[in-house]
C-alpha cells in the first residue's frame, strides 16, 4: 500500500519533457463562460496549492490545473488524476486573492467527462458518485447498505482481498446498530422523475 | 420555547444514528422544538455537485423550498448537507433558472431561509448560556481538541462566517461544559470524507496527520459536529493506527455527547456504545461515574 503514505510534494514539470506547449486561446473563454470560474484572473500566487490538504496525490497542483486551463490544454487537464482527487473543501477557493473557484472547475470537468461518457482516470471515484445519484434518482433519499452493497459488488470489494474486513466492519455496524435495513424514500415523487428522466444530449448542458 | 426547522441528512438515519439520538435528547433537555422538514430529500451530497449540477441545485432547492414555511433558522447537523444547502440558496438568489417547476412551484423565496449549522446553532450565546446553567456534571478530566472539519466553514461568501480559519464555537461551549480545551492547528482541516469509499488510502493518509496533532496537543479525545469526520476518525483508527506504527486511542465524540455528559443525561451510554472507538476507557479515566461507562 504505498499510496497511504503522502509523498515529498515535488512539483510536476511543466510542460512535460521534450514536449513543445502548443497554446490554444479559445478554450479559456469557453470555459468561463459555461462553468462561471473567472480562471483567467488566477496569477500563479500559489496559495491554492499551499494550502490544499491533498496535493500529495494530484498529478497536477491546483495552480496548475488553472495555467493549463489558461493555455488551453484541455487534454492534460482532464485526462488528470487532479479533477477527481480535489474533495471540495473550499480552501483553495477561500484563500484565493482573485477568488478563482477552483473546486467549481474541478466539478465543472468531472461532470464533462462523465456526460462524454468516457474512462476516466479515477474511475473508482466516479462510480461510487453515479451509484450514489441513482439512489437519489430511485427514492430521493440515499439507502447506505444498498449503496454500499452495489459499490463492492462492482469493485470486487465485496469478494476480493478486503472481503473479509468489509463483512466484519458491516456486521460490527450492525451490532452497534448503525446500518438500516430498510430503505427511506420521500414520499412526493413526481418532482424525482421530472429531475431524473433522461434528457436529450446526456446530463451536460 | 424555542422552535427550529430541522434537516436530518440520511446519514442521520443510519450510520449517524448515535448523533441523531444525542441531538433529540439534547434538544429535548435544553425545551428545544426541532421542526423536521415534512417529507425533506438527500441534498445531493458530493455526488451530485460533481456529476449533475442541475440535480444538485434542485435536490436543494426543493429542502429549501419546504423549509419556507416553518420556524427559522433552518438548523442543519451535517456539516455536507449544511454545505450543500447553503452553496444552492448562495447561488439561486442571484439566478434560478435551472429548478425545474415541479420545484419551483413549492416556493422560491430562496432568500428567506435562513441556513444554519447546528452546532453554530447551539453555540450562539442564549443556547450556550442556557447549556452551561444545566451542566452538572464534572467533565474536567476530558482533553479535548475540537474538530469542525471543512464543510461548515467555507467558503465564508457561502457561510458566511468570519472566523473560518480559527472558529472557536465548540471551544467556547466545551469550556463552558467544563471540558479541557486544547488548542490545535486542524480544526478547519479536511477528512477527505467523499473519497472514504472509492479511496480510503487518502482518507487515512488525511487522518493519520489528525491523530498525530490531536494526540502531540495532548488530547485525550476529539471532538466534532460532523458525522462525516466523526465516522472517518472513529471508523478506522485500528488500522490507520498500524499504518502510522503507533498507538492510538483517541475516542470521536459528537458535541451533543458531551453536552449529554454535562447534562446528566441517562440516555448518554447509549448514544456512546455505538462507536468503534470504545470511550470507556477515556470516561473512567476521566472520572466519570460508573454508570456512564460501566456498558460501553
Amino acid at each position: 500500500m504505498s499510496r497511504t503514505q503522502p509523498q515529498p510534494e515535488a512539483a510536476p514539470a511543466l510542460p512535460p519533457p521534450g514536449e513543445a506547449l502548443r497554446p490554444e486561446g479559445r478554450w479559456l473563454a469557453e470555459v468561463e463562460a459555461s462553468s462561471g470560474v473567472k480562471a483567467g484572473a488566477c496569477y500563479g500566487c500559489k496559495k491554492c496549492s499551499n494550502g490544499c490538504p491533498l496535493t500529495f496525490a494530484m498529478d497536477l497542483h491546483p495552480y496548475q490545473a488553472v495555467r493549463l486551463l489558461q493555455l488551453g490544454q484541455m487534454e492534460r487537464l482532464e485526462s488528470s488524476a487532479t479533477v477527481w482527487i480535489c474533495a471540495s473543501c473550499q480552501t483553495c477557493l477561500t484563500r484565493c486573492p482573485n477568488q478563482v473557484d477552483l473546486p467549481r472547475l474541478m466539478d465543472w470537468l468531472k461532470e464533462r467527462l462523465h456526460g462524454r461518457g468516457e474512462e476516466v482516470g479515477e474511475k473508482d471515484i466516479r462510480l461510487f458518485h453515479e451509484l450514489f445519484l441513482k439512489g437519489v434518482a430511485k427514492r430521493g433519499r440515499v439507502f447506505e447498505g444498498e449503496l454500499m452493497g452495489s459499490y463492492m459488488l462492482r469493485t470486487g470489494g465485496a469478494f476480493g482481498p478486503e472481503a473479509m474486513a468489509n463483512a466484519r466492519l458491516g456486521l460490527t455496524m450492525l451490532r452497534k446498530g448503525r446500518l438500516k435495513l430498510l430503505p427511506a424514500r420521500t414520499r412526493e415523487s413526481r418532482w424525482r422523475r421530472a429531475l431524473f428522466k433522461k434528457r436529450r444530449g446526456g446530463s451536460h448542458a | 420555547m424555542p422552535e427550529v426547522s430541522y434537516y436530518p441528512g440520511c446519514s442521520l438515519e443510519a450510520t449517524a444514528r448515535d448523533y441523531a439520538e444525542s441531538i433529540e435528547g439534547v434538544a429535548k433537555a435544553l425545551d428545544l422544538e426541532l421542526r423536521e422538514l415534512e417529507d425533506w430529500n438527500c441534498c445531493g451530497a458530493t455526488a451530485a455537485h460533481s456529476l449533475d449540477h442541475r440535480a444538485a441545485l434542485n435536490l436543494a432547492a426543493r429542502n429549501l423550498a419546504l423549509a419556507m414555511e416553518g420556524p427559522s433558522p433552518l438548523v442543519v447537523p451535517c456539516a455536507l448537507c449544511y454545505n450543500r444547502l447553503a452553496s444552492a440558496r448562495h447561488e439561486l438568489m442571484a439566478d434560478g433558472s435551472l429548478i425545474i417547476d415541479e420545484i419551483r412551484s413549492l416556493g422560491a423565496d430562496y432568500a428567506s431561509v435562513e441556513v444554519m449549522e447546528l452546532n453554530e446553532y447551539l453555540t450562539t450565546p442564549g443556547m450556550m448560556a442556557l447549556a452551561q446553567h444545566k451542566a452538572s456534571q464534572d467533565l474536567s478530566g476530558l482533553k479535548a481538541v475540537c474538530y469542525y472539519g471543512c464543510q461548515g466553514q467555507r467558503p465564508p461568501r457561502v457561510t458566511g462566517k468570519t472566523d473560518y480559519e480559527n472558529p472557536r464555537g465548540l471551544d467556547r461551549l466545551l469550556a463552558a461544559l467544563g471540558v479541557e480545551v486544547m488548542d490545535w492547528p486542524f480544526k478547519t482541516d479536511c477528512c477527505g470524507a467523499s473519497h472514504s469509499v472509492a479511496r480510503p488510502d487518502l482518507v487515512h493518509a488525511l487522518v493519520a496527520r489528525l491523530y498525530d496533532r490531536a494526540l502531540q496537543q495532548g488530547a485525550n479525545c476529539i471532538v466534532t459536529g460532523c458525522q462525516m469526520c466523526q465516522a472517518n476518525l472513529d471508523m478506522y483508527q485500528q488500522q490507520i493506527a498500524r499504518q502510522m506504527g503507533r498507538e492510538v486511542y483517541l475516542p470521536v465524540l459528537y458535541f451533543t455527547e458531551v453536552m449529554g455528559l454535562a447534562l446528566g443525561l441517562d440516555q448518554t451510554p447509549r448514544w456512546l456504545g455505538r462507536h468503534l472507538v470504545s470511550p470507556r476507557g477515556l470516561l473512567e479515566g476521566a472520572g466519570l461515574p460508573r454508570q456512564y461507562w460501566e456498558r460501553l
